[in-house]
């Protein structure tokens, strides 16, 4: 088990290998496709914009409100290859994390390898248990697309798994081909 | 003849309820099929992730958090006794009792009005409404939240008669294998065979309301579905995709009768988190 903590650096990401456990310790901006759209906007057109993008991680996620009391809903990841139209952009500006669950294209693989940067799978389908965890969460742009707004969540030793590393080894490859060799 | 009378508020009010009771309970025969695929499992990461499903099973169950932040479209099936009358409009209290479910259970909204223009409705409305009328006077309601991480993975493909038995097979698998770790697994698969372009689909949705392990009627169909769990099963997949066993926990599989040229499959996704709650009016 890794302990990985923000912000994450590329001598970080280039330690970790497909099929890692890490507990990740840190900040995670929020962002899923309209928030994706809207940052990509930003960059084009030179606007400025709401976070830094080096050696930050982003966590595609439209959370459940939270109840009172609590920071935040339900909050686990949404499905990546929505996003694969934008990843390459922001990875080009230093984007070093993504965190999400199943399969990217080939040329968010590609930019991941060019820029060093990670793809982590979370448990897709455990919201209450990730929700339960974050330690803090506030809006800091876009908040009229409600769910899909960008928030800075703090996290504590969130588990995550190293899907994707800078070379481009994938787990969704490997570990199925392992397990299939292993019954033989 | 004396018709039984249910007032619109009567509705709204149990799909209010039941929105909120399917997005925080999983079904027992979910969670027993979930513990069952762990206990069956030897794929080490394979039995840590359904140990972490089965954990936020528990999590959710205190009515804090959802079960899953996607906590879907509301999808509501209502089967409708003839000889019930309903004072009100069926369709906007099936609508008001969504939007008061969500709101009052902490739900994400997670509705557009537009296809392209994409503002989200804020309040989750409408309903994906289907009504089926019945003989007698019950109002059976179904309210099944459907995330998208695994509708989008669903396909339909009208085959020819002669692709026969397995081009079923074979096109139920290959949608599978496409989804991969997509949808979340271990999925449940809802598979619909016969019928036009649009009843295929309603059928594989159909199917996913069973409860889990139970066949279709015909031991020829219940013998299909048995066959593409284990071919599911075998792919390796596993949960989330990381590899193992538990790539799925039971296809289903409804069918009705078509045309003469005609042989419609639809295969439809769901994650785990295989989501509904029913009452009787």
């Amino acid at each position: 088990m890794t302990e990985i903590t923000t912000p994450f650096t590329r001598e970080q990401a280039d330690r970790l290998r497909a099929g890692d456990s890490v507990l990740f310790t840190g900040t995670l901006y929020t962002a899923r496709d309209a928030a994706h759209a809207r940052l990509c906007q930003a960059l084009e057109t030179g606007a400025p914009l709401p976070f830094d993008l080096r050696d930050a991680v982003i966590y595609y996620v439209g959370p459940t409100p939270a109840r009172p009391g609590h920071v935040i809903g339900s909050a686990g990841p949404t499905t990546s290859y929505r996003m694969d139209t934008y990843s390459p952009a922001l990875l080009e500006q230093g984007l070093r994390g993504m965190v999400g669950k199943g399969l990217r294209g080939p040329d968010v693989v590609e930019a991941m390898r060019r820029h060093h940067a990670v793809y982590f799978g979370a448990v897709g389908g455990t919201g209450a248990l990730i929700g339960r965890s974050i330690k803090t969460a506030e809006i800091i742009a876009y908040e009229d697309l409600g769910t899909e707004a960008v928030r800075r969540l703090t996290v504590e030793r969130l588990p995550l798994t190293v899907v994707i590393d800078t070379l481009g080894n994938n787990l969704y490859e490997l570990g199925p081909r392992r397990y299939l060799e292993n019954l033989e | 003849m004396i018709l039984k009378e249910l007032r619109a508020e009567q509705i709204t009010s149990a799909v209010r309820e039941l929105c909120i009771e399917a997005n925080y309970q999983l079904p027992p025969d979910v969670t027993a099929c979930i513990r069952a695929c762990r206990e069956r499992e030897s794929w080490p990461v394979a039995k840590e992730i359904l140990g972490n499903i089965l954990d936020n099973v528990q999590a959710a169950a205190g009515g804090d958090y959802p079960l899953c932040q996607d906590t879907g479209l509301a999808c509501v099936f209502i089967r409708l006794g003839q000889d019930v009358h309903i004072s009100g409009d069926l369709r906007a209290a099936v609508d008001e009792g969504v939007r008061q479910g969500y709101r009052d259970g902490y739900l994400r909204a997670s509705a557009v009005r537009d296809p392209l223009q994409r503002v989200n409705t804020g309040d989750n409305m409408p309903a994906l409404l289907t009504v089926e009328l019945a003989p007698g006077e019950d109002c059976e309601i179904t309210v099944a939240p459907k995330g998208f991480g695994s509708e989008n993975m669903g396909a339909l493909k009208m085959l020819r008669p002669s692709d026969g038995a397995a081009g079923v097979r074979r096109f139920v698998l290959d949608t599978v294998r496409a989804a991969g770790p997509n949808p979340c697994p271990p999925i449940v698969v809802g598979v619909g065979v016969g019928g036009s372009f649009d009843k295929v689909a309603l059928c594989a949705k159909r199917a996913l309301l069973r409860p889990l392990g139970q066949h279709h009627p015909d031991p020829v169909w219940a013998a299909m579905e048995e066959e593409l769990l284990d071919g599911i099963n075998a792919l390796g997949i596993g949960p989330q995709g990381f590899g193992g066993r538990t790539t799925a926990l039971s296809v289903a599989i409804e069918t009705m009768p078509t045309h003469i040229t005609a042989l419609p499959v639809a295969v439809n996704i769901n994650c785990h988190v295989t989501r509904h709650a029913r009452r009787v009016l």
